[in-house]
């Protein structure tokens, strides 16, 4: 029997590019954290940081023109690319190895990327299926996973038997919803139903690993909090066990999460807890970013004056030989142009930054 | 300095009838009335439904509205001479991508403004007003003429069509969602020349926005509006620390801060 691991998500060195007819285009280069039980971590960052392709890459199948250059994930420690095979390929196993690849493959898609992770997608709640009723998009993702299922059957979930459908009702009361939306069309239900519905359905088989990509950045407020209060609940309800957070939007983030990650140019540059990033910034970027954030404050004391950030992310076509942050950085010294930083640990931290001035 | 009435609202409604038997009503705005004073900023907020665009767009006279009178500067704009009303009144809107078209460099788009804007005008002194407006809006002239839209991020070609709108030197701005397209980290630039116009221009701005944070962090008033009708309105503060109505408290509670967490 394995051992009860508590380190639910892992990625070393993971690497992901795009390649077509604009070029290739290093969108996560060598990013390296893990994530423990019962934690929702937060990725931030500005627009194309590389969040997203991140998220892509963590759920093990890319989509079309993002792939996967080198480094390794593991879900509840079992990979979830595979490594080619040492020894030389040759004219007489090449096909061997095809054969075994394509075995090993399927059986990480089969054990991992459908039961272990759940990946909730940018905008999805806009992808539901307008001509279906909510059940029928239910049965359909159910069919997947149960090639004879049909409305009412006996099925196997965390080792108790129990009927389809008292699963999928009592699941979507758990997440807040009336049984009733099974019967409705997507259009007839409000942004906030549909995100939950989206989250449902992508958490039917208590995934230990939940991945959500921007999940309120189109609601309003008040929907904003039902739905994180949803994700909390998730996580109380023992339905996942983490929850890997990305949004763009930092005061939804300190609602929610207990660590962060910043992210600039595809790589980390700053982790840490909540209150260390948005109280203590290590890092210039991180500094800047809390600065610019017009934040709503109840005791009336708003920001004196925010400050911008000059300038543009670079171009990650051509990334910058040294920090990637130098051209737009205030506190830049002539070492940073020149020498990628690497991870430094100030002082009574136990979270690295990938900042020169840190340098003891 | 006493500072008047610029644009007064008055029982402004905007209803949609559809169907010529069963007749149905929706409401888009219902008997609002507010008054901007000159040089100030005023936020309107409020969920998405609640009718801040359809305000937005009557007073830029993009659409009628059913009842109800909009005074600007004393005189009733529904019976203004469009081309003069714009020389006062000037829009930004939410998504600056739409507003330039991708053959054109971004020139076009000042250009076709310079035109109405000074009708007799000569090319050195058209160049002149461009170098001049754009140092104005913190672009760099010489980097923006000539690139086309695509070569340029979204906070810079806001900023151009802050710079376009700037042109006809208007009283007025009406802001609708300026910054939700930009990026966070560009967001607060916007802002602060928005400080900026008002601070050493005079120019009025109605700032639209569902934003909390920006509406606390630009306005000197604000006005809450809720399925089409003003829920509250007052100074930024009254509003913001000590709201009267149970919906502003409610909506308050749900924005998500740096400075606070929810329970």
């Amino acid at each position: 029997m394995k051992k009860l691991s508590v380190e639910i998500l892992k990625v070393e060195n993971l690497e992901g590019y795009y390649k077509g007819s604009f070029g290739l285009v290093q969108a996560v280069d060598g990013v390296s954290f893990s994530v423990n039980k019962g934690e929702i971590v937060g990725i931030a960052g500005e627009s194309g940081c590389g969040k997203s392709t991140l998220a892509e890459l963590i759920t093990g199948v890319p989509k079309p023109l993002l792939f996967h250059g080198k480094g390794q994930v593991f879900v509840n420690q079992s990979p979830i690319y595979i490594e080619m095979p040492q020894y030389e390929i040759t004219k007489f196993n090449r096909k061997m190895i095809k054969n075994k690849v394509k075995k090993q493959k399927e059986k990480v898609r089969k054990d991992i990327l459908c039961s272990e992770i759940g990946y909730v997608p940018q905008a999805s709640q806009n992808s539901l299926n307008p001509v279906l009723k909510i059940k029928k998009i239910i049965r359909d993702v159910m069919k997947q996973r149960y090639p004879n299922y049909k409305a009412g059957m006996q099925m196997n979930i965390g080792g108790e038997l129990i009927l389809s459908n008292d699963h999928i009702i009592n699941h979507l009361e758990k997440l807040g919803l009336d049984r009733s939306i099974l019967r409705k069309y997507p259009h007839e239900l409000s942004g906030g139903m549909k995100q939950r519905t989206v989250v449902g359905i992508s958490t039917l088989y208590k995934p230990k690993l939940l991945i959500v990509d921007e999940p309120t950045s189109a609601l309003d407020v008040t929907t904003q909090k039902i739905l994180i209060d949803t994700f909390l609940d998730l996580l109380n309800q023992k339905i996942t066990d983490t929850i890997l957070f990305i949004s763009h939007d930092i005061p939804t983030l300190a609602q929610i999460c207990t660590r962060c990650i910043i992210m600039y140019a595809g790589k980390i540059i700053e982790m840490g807890t909540m209150e260390e990033i948005i109280c203590e910034p290590l890092h210039p970027y991180t500094e800047e970013l809390i600065h610019s954030i017009a934040s709503f404050n109840p005791d009336g004391t708003a920001e004196t004056e925010l400050k911008a950030i000059t300038g543009n992310p670079p171009n990650l076509r051509e990334p910058p030989k040294g920090c990637r942050f130098y051209p737009r950085c205030e506190k830049r010294k002539d070492e940073c142009r020149e020498n990628e930083p690497p991870y430094f640990y100030p002082k009574g931290k136990k979270n690295p930054v990938a900042c020169w001035i840190y340098k003891r | 300095m006493i500072s008047q009435n610029i644009l007064k609202v008055e029982n402004l409604s905007k209803k949609y009838v559809s169907g010529i038997i069963r007749t149905i009503m929706t409401i888009g705005v219902l008997n609002v009335s507010f008054e901007l004073k000159e040089g100030h900023v005023v936020s309107l907020v409020g969920e998405s439904g609640s009718g801040k665009s359809t305000v937005a767009n009557i007073i830029l006279r993009f659409i009628e509205p059913t009842e109800g009178n909009i005074f600007f500067d004393g005189k009733n704009i529904l019976k203004m001479n469009k081309k003069k009303y714009y020389r006062m009144v000037q829009g930004i809107f939410q998504d600056p991508y739409s507003s330039f078209n991708s053959f054109y460099r971004i020139d076009h788009v000042l250009k076709q403004a310079y035109s109405y804007a000074r009708p007799n005008y000569t090319r050195s002194s058209r160049q002149k007003e461009f170098i001049d407006i754009l140092t104005r809006v913190g672009l760099d002239p010489y980097e923006t003429l000539g690139r086309y839209p695509h070569q340029i991020s979204g906070g810079q070609l806001q900023r151009i069509l802050i710079a376009r709108a700037l042109l006809f030197e208007p009283k007025l701005l009406i802001a609708d969602e300026p910054t939700s397209m930009i990026d966070s980290s560009s967001r607060a630039g916007i802002l602060n020349l928005f400080k900026e116009l008002k601070q050493e221009y005079n120019i009025t701005i109605l700032f639209i926005t569902h934003d909390i944070g920006q509406a606390q962090y630009l306005s000197d008033r604000v006005i809450v509006m809720k399925n089409g009708e003003i829920i509250e309105q007052g100074a930024t503060n009254d509003v913001f620390l000590y709201p009267k109505e149970s919906y502003t408290q409610n909506l308050l509670n749900c924005v998500p801060s740096l400075y606070r967490k929810w329970n």
